[in-house]
C-alpha cells in the first residue's frame, strides 16, 4: 500500500535572512501541489509568521538552533508543519500530539503584538499546535479539486 | 528577496518608496528610515508601496508604531499603492481603519 502523502523535510538556521527562502520553498511546494494565487500567498504569510515567531524566540542571540519545516503533500491538502526546535518530524507520531491552542498554554509570546497568531488562524484552514520540547506549529491549507487533476498537476487556465 | 526604501523630502512631508520584500529580516532597514522622521514629527508621512511584493505582521508593526509617533505630532501616515493582497492584510487586522490606505498611488 502507498502512503496518501508525500512527506518533505527541511531544515533551516534560526536566522531571520532564511524567512524569505522558507516562502520560496512553500511557494514551490503548494504551486506543484495545484494550489491557487491566493491559497499560496495566503499561506505564505501565514508560515512566515510561524517562522517569525520561531526565529525570535526559540534561542537566545548567541545560541546557534535551526528550524524545521516539514510539508506533508496530499490530494487535497498540504499541512506544514514549522518546529523551533530543529528537530527531525516523525509525522505520524507528530499528528497523534497535536491539538487546538488553550489560552491558558504556557505559549504567550505567540500572543505578542496580537497580529501573527491572528493572521495565521485566518489565513489557513486548519491550525494545531504542540509544546515541549519547544513550540511546534501545523497549518493546513485544503485545495479546491476543480484545480488538480488525478495526476496532481494544476490545471491551467 | 530584499528591500530597497527611496526617501524624498518635500516642504510638508517624506515620500518613502519600498520595494521587495517587507519582513523580519527587512523590517530594520525600513525601522531606521521610519523612527526618525516620525519621531521628530515635523513632516507627515507618505509611503508608496505599488512595488512591494510581500508584507506580514513585521510590517504591519511598523506601520502602527509610526502611526502612533506621527499622531503626537498631529501628523498623519499615507500608506499609498497597496495591492489586492496587502490590503487584505490592512482589512482582516482592521487597520484599514486606523490610517490612511489606498490603492492609488496618489494622496486623496
Amino acid at each position: 500500500m502507498t502512503r496518501e502523502y508525500d512527506f518533505i523535510e527541511m531544515k533551516f538556521p534560526s536566522n531571520p535572512e532564511y524567512v524569505g527562502l522558507i516562502r520560496l520553498t512553500l511557494s514551490g511546494v503548494l504551486s506543484r501541489a495545484g494550489a491557487t494565487y491566493d491559497d499560496i500567498e495566503d499561506s505564505k504569510i501565514a508560515v512566515s509568521e510561524a517562522v517569525t515567531n520561531a526565529v525570535k524566540h526559540a534561542y537566545s542571540a548567541d545560541e546557534a538552533g535551526d528550524i524545521s519545516v516539514g510539508f506533508a503533500v496530499f490530494n487535497d491538502k498540504v499541512e506544514i508543519i514549522v518546529a523551533d526546535n530543529g528537530q527531525s518530524f516523525d509525522y505520524e507520531q507528530i499528528k497523534t500530539e497535536l491539538g487546538p491552542y488553550n489560552e491558558d498554554d504556557n505559549i504567550n509570546y505567540l500572543r505578542e503584538g496580537g497580529l501573527g497568531l491572528f493572521l495565521i488562524e485566518t489565513l489557513m484552514d486548519k491550525v494545531t499546535f504542540k509544546k515541549e520540547p519547544g513550540v511546534t506549529i501545523s497549518m493546513t491549507k485544503y485545495i479546491s479539486e476543480s484545480q488538480v487533476q488525478p495526476n496532481g498537476e494544476a490545471i491551467s487556465k | 528577496m530584499n528591500i530597497s526604501i527611496d526617501v524624498t523630502e518635500n516642504k510638508d512631508e517624506y515620500l518613502v518608496t519600498v520595494k521587495g520584500e517587507l519582513d523580519v529580516y527587512t523590517a530594520p532597514e525600513l525601522k531606521q528610515v521610519f523612527e526618525p522622521i516620525a519621531a521628530t514629527g515635523e513632516h507627515n508621512l507618505i509611503v508608496d508601496l505599488s512595488e512591494l511584493n510581500y508584507m506580514d505582521s513585521t510590517g504591519l508593526g511598523i506601520f502602527v508604531g509610526t502611526l502612533k509617533d506621527l499622531n503626537k505630532h498631529n501628523k498623519e501616515l499615507h500608506v499609498l499603492g497597496v495591492n489586492d493582497r496587502i490590503m487584505k492584510l490592512f482589512e482582516i487586522t482592521g487597520l484599514r481603519d486606523l490610517m490612511y490606505v489606498n490603492k492609488n498611488s496618489e494622496v486623496e
